[in-house]
């Protein structure tokens, strides 16, 4: 039983089959009329978001609900962050309300490790810094798993700034666990030094793309251009958007989002039935109720909800 | 006072400051003195006297009035010297003031230190730096000396009076915690320098490569998805500033080197005959990229633990002489501010206390130094700005540190000297402890339970 989820790399295979299993066990509650089981009934998770987020944020949100728990959500602007208050003492503070779950999105690498070490929560690590987004990797493997069914051996290729990405370490982290081939490709600027070291190749140009059986694209940040990454957008587009000539017809695209057309991603291929990018928006809240799930239940529930809590829907 | 002698390039003597001291006599007996320089690796009794190495021999009788050590089973050095510290006085005397950190140095077997001046306010103007030195002569447990900055408020852009500085005792100029981005303005302070007489110790870095970089660039910041700070933004730096030295016959120090590029540029300027010197601390010496792993703001200074080769190469260098000596780049911070998340954290580690501890356990135990080329690394740190170097020879000042070899200990465990415990070693186990140090003739720390008596 695993206690937090702070990085991809603290899950085995069997764990990430397990998560995925559980998943699709969910996916079943949300094609109900009625959403909801008993499972995390009288427990408190906290949603602690210190970066701007709709897709995450508010899938954690229905993932906690559906579960049955008591959701506090906790942004930082307008909460005492804005007043100075350090993350330690933000953690103590909502500490006092003995939460199952702490959910930690931060614009800093290893947040989450620490409001594991300052709470006694479960931590769920919803994106820390460039480090890892390690709920993303899982909703990926998913909506892969439940395109194509077996995932050993699938080619993966994630094309963008890899640099500032923690959607891409989490993913190298991922798919290659589950037994994909890995690539990685952007400008020379945004791969990192050394990124094979997590398990994967480094391209710098697309001509080799034919040979992926999914395409990763990950978002392009105006930003960079500022940064001196890249030259101009335009230039970025010209050598590594992915358009209809790119992508094959027997090509798997997926996209974190949100997705900015017309710069990773022309129209055509985001609208074509190639593109998960919906199935993936979709899965995350399965996924999210999976490792709540996961973390929480049989950790020693308020009475009521025994360990090994039942999926099946309870009279209201 | 300590007046040094002349040396050479060095115009005016160093002075340092420390609180007013009645020397003691002192009968050290039994222990192994160990001082290459001065030919000495052998048990002998020691006497100390009137701020003197009075006499060296055996069975020497106990003058009257003499605190006796029975110092049999342990080492005795020349005390050490530490030419980059930071003592965080004035503004932030909450992380270390005069007395703490010059404690933490006695603690550590050091009987003089060298402060940096990035201090708030920066120490760069007489008023202050004469300010900080009367502080010093009420509140210094051992001799310190005060660095001024190369520019105003280290901004990088106007020197500062240096020649009036030097006249009211700064030991030499750094704008240590920054670089002198300008290699206009670094050329007219090598220019200066002509005037000033004092040594320019220099942080080697290039801010554009730099960046808002938190750890070193490598394979583990790839995979914490931390920005990273890479070797050729120190190599870089220091390759340009040699060569600055060489055209302007000036005199420069690189402090806290890091990287193997850096070794490199130095070994080269060294055979050209560029007048340059250099210090290694003691984390890069035992540390590497990989301890970041776990995020532990401990493990998080500037420059950064860069990787094994770097390492290697320190070590090697050390061994070589390349590298000058053994600086511990003490920087003591608040507790609130590393318990942040790394990228936050401040930058920087204590190290007076355990510097020779950690460097005998992880380098001279495994066999990669000689202990006998560690005390000569550890005691040189003055040199290069005109200090003398510690000796154990009769006639010299009674600078010496009573060492256990054997004594085993966690670091942290009983507390630290210094006002901060921000230590990259903290819960370590490491061997071999101080047990007791005199500097400039009067003793300035004793290990809590080590037991001294007097002779009947």
């Amino acid at each position: 039983m695993m206690r937090h989820l702070l990085s991809v790399d603290d899950l085995t295979r069997d764990d990430i089959e397990r998560i995925l299993g559980r998943a699709a066990s969910f996916a079943e509650v949300s094609g109900r009329e009625i959403k909801k089981v008993p499972t995390l009934r009288g427990r408190t998770v906290i949603n602690l978001f210190y970066e701007a987020s709709t897709r995450t944020s508010s899938s954690f949100e229905l993932a906690a609900k559906r579960l049955s728990a008591d959701l506090v959500s906790v942004k930082s602007s307008g909460s005492a962050v804005d007043k100075g208050e350090s993350l330690k003492d933000t953690v103590q503070t909502l500490s006092a309300y003995d939460p199952a779950a702490i959910v930690i999105r931060s614009p800093h690498a290893g947040a989450a490790a620490l409001v594991a070490r300052w709470s006694r929560a479960a931590v769920v690590n919803a994106g820390d810094g460039k480090h890892e987004h390690p709920t993303q990797a899982l909703l990926d493997l998913y909506t892969l798993k439940r395109r194509v069914g077996a995932l050993e051996g699938l080619r993966v290729w994630i094309v963008g700034d890899v640099l500032h990405s923690r959607v891409a370490r989490s993913g190298i982290l991922a798919f290659s666990r589950m037994g994909c081939e890995v690539t990685v490709c952007g400008p020379p600027t945004l791969v990192p030094r050394g990124i094979e070291a997590l398990g994967c190749e480094v391209r710098t140009t697309l001509d080799e793309l034919g040979t992926a059986d999914v395409v990763y694209a990950l978002r392009m940040q105006r930003e960079r251009m500022t940064g001196s990454y890249v030259p101009s957008l335009r230039e970025y587009a010209a050598q590594y958007q992915i358009d209809g000539r790119r992508l094959g017809p027997n090509q798997l695209l997926m996209h974190p989002g949100p997705v900015n057309r017309g710069v990773e991603l022309a129209a055509e291929v985001i609208d074509s039935p190639q593109a998960l990018i919906v199935e993936q928006v979709e899965s995350g809240v399965v996924v999210r109720m999976a490792v709540l799930y996961e973390l929480l239940a049989g950790r020693g529930a308020p009475s009521g909800v025994a360990a090994g809590a039942t999926t099946e829907p309870q009279p209201a | 006072m300590n007046r040094a002698p002349r040396a050479a390039g060095i115009s005016r003597a160093v002075e340092l400051d420390r609180a007013p001291v009645r020397p003691g006599t002192v009968l050290i007996r039994g222990a192994r003195l160990l001082d290459p320089r001065a030919g000495l690796d052998g048990q002998r009794d020691l006497l100390i006297r009137d701020g003197a190495i009075a006499e060296l021999g055996e069975s020497l009788a106990a003058p009257e009035g003499a605190e006796t050590v029975d110092a049999e089973g342990l080492h005795a050095f020349p005390a050490f010297v530490d030419p980059h510290v930071h003592l965080r006085t004035p503004g932030r005397e909450d992380e270390e003031d005069l007395d703490s950190g010059t404690r933490a140095a006695a603690a550590g077997g050091y009987c003089a230190i060298l402060a940096q001046p990035n201090t708030e306010p920066v120490v760069d103007s007489a008023p202050v730096l004469r300010s900080l030195r009367e502080r010093a002569r009420a509140e210094a447990r051992i001799p310190t000396g005060f660095l001024a900055a190369i520019t105003v408020g280290q901004r990088g852009e106007q020197l500062t009076e240096m020649a009036e500085m030097a006249d009211a005792g700064a030991a030499g100029f750094t704008d240590d915690g920054l670089p002198v981005r300008s290699a206009g303005v670094m050329r007219q302070a090598l220019q200066y320098q002509r005037l000033a007489g004092r040594l320019l110790a220099l942080h080697e870095e290039d801010p554009s490569l730099s960046g808002d970089g938190a750890m070193h660039e490598g394979e583990v910041s790839a995979l914490l998805g931390l920005t990273g700070i890479p070797s050729v933004s120190e190599s870089v730096q220091v390759a340009r500033d040699c060569a600055l030295a060489a055209y302007e016959g000036g005199r420069i120090h690189v402090q806290h080197v890091s990287a193997r590029e850096t070794v490199e540029a130095i070994e080269q300027a060294k055979a050209a005959g560029t007048q340059v010197t250099c210090e290694a601390t003691p984390h890069h010496l035992i540390l590497t990229d990989d301890a970041v792993r776990t995020l532990d703001t401990n493990m998080k200074m500037n420059p950064p633990l860069r990787a094994e080769p770097d390492r290697q190469a320190l070590i090697e260098a050390l061994r070589s002489g390349a590298i000058d000596c053994v600086a511990t780049d003490h920087a003591p911070h608040a507790r609130e501010e590393k318990e942040q998340p790394f990228e936050l954290a401040p930058m920087g580690v204590t190290g007076l206390e355990t510097a020779f501890a950690a460097l005998h356990t992880e380098l001279v135990l495994p066999g990669l130094v000689d202990l006998g080329l560690l005390v000569e690394r550890m005691t040189a740190g003055g040199e290069p700005f005109g200090l003398p170097v510690p000796r154990i020879e009769p006639g010299a000042p009674a600078n010496v540190c009573l060492v256990d070899l054997d004594a085993e200990w966690e670091v942290g465990e009983a507390g630290y000297e210094s006002r901060s415990a921000n230590c990259a070693f903290a819960g370590r186990r490491l061997t071999g402890r101080v047990r007791m140090t005199v500097a400039a003739g009067a003793v300035a720390y004793r290990e809590r339970t080590f037991a001294l008596g007097a002779v009947a």
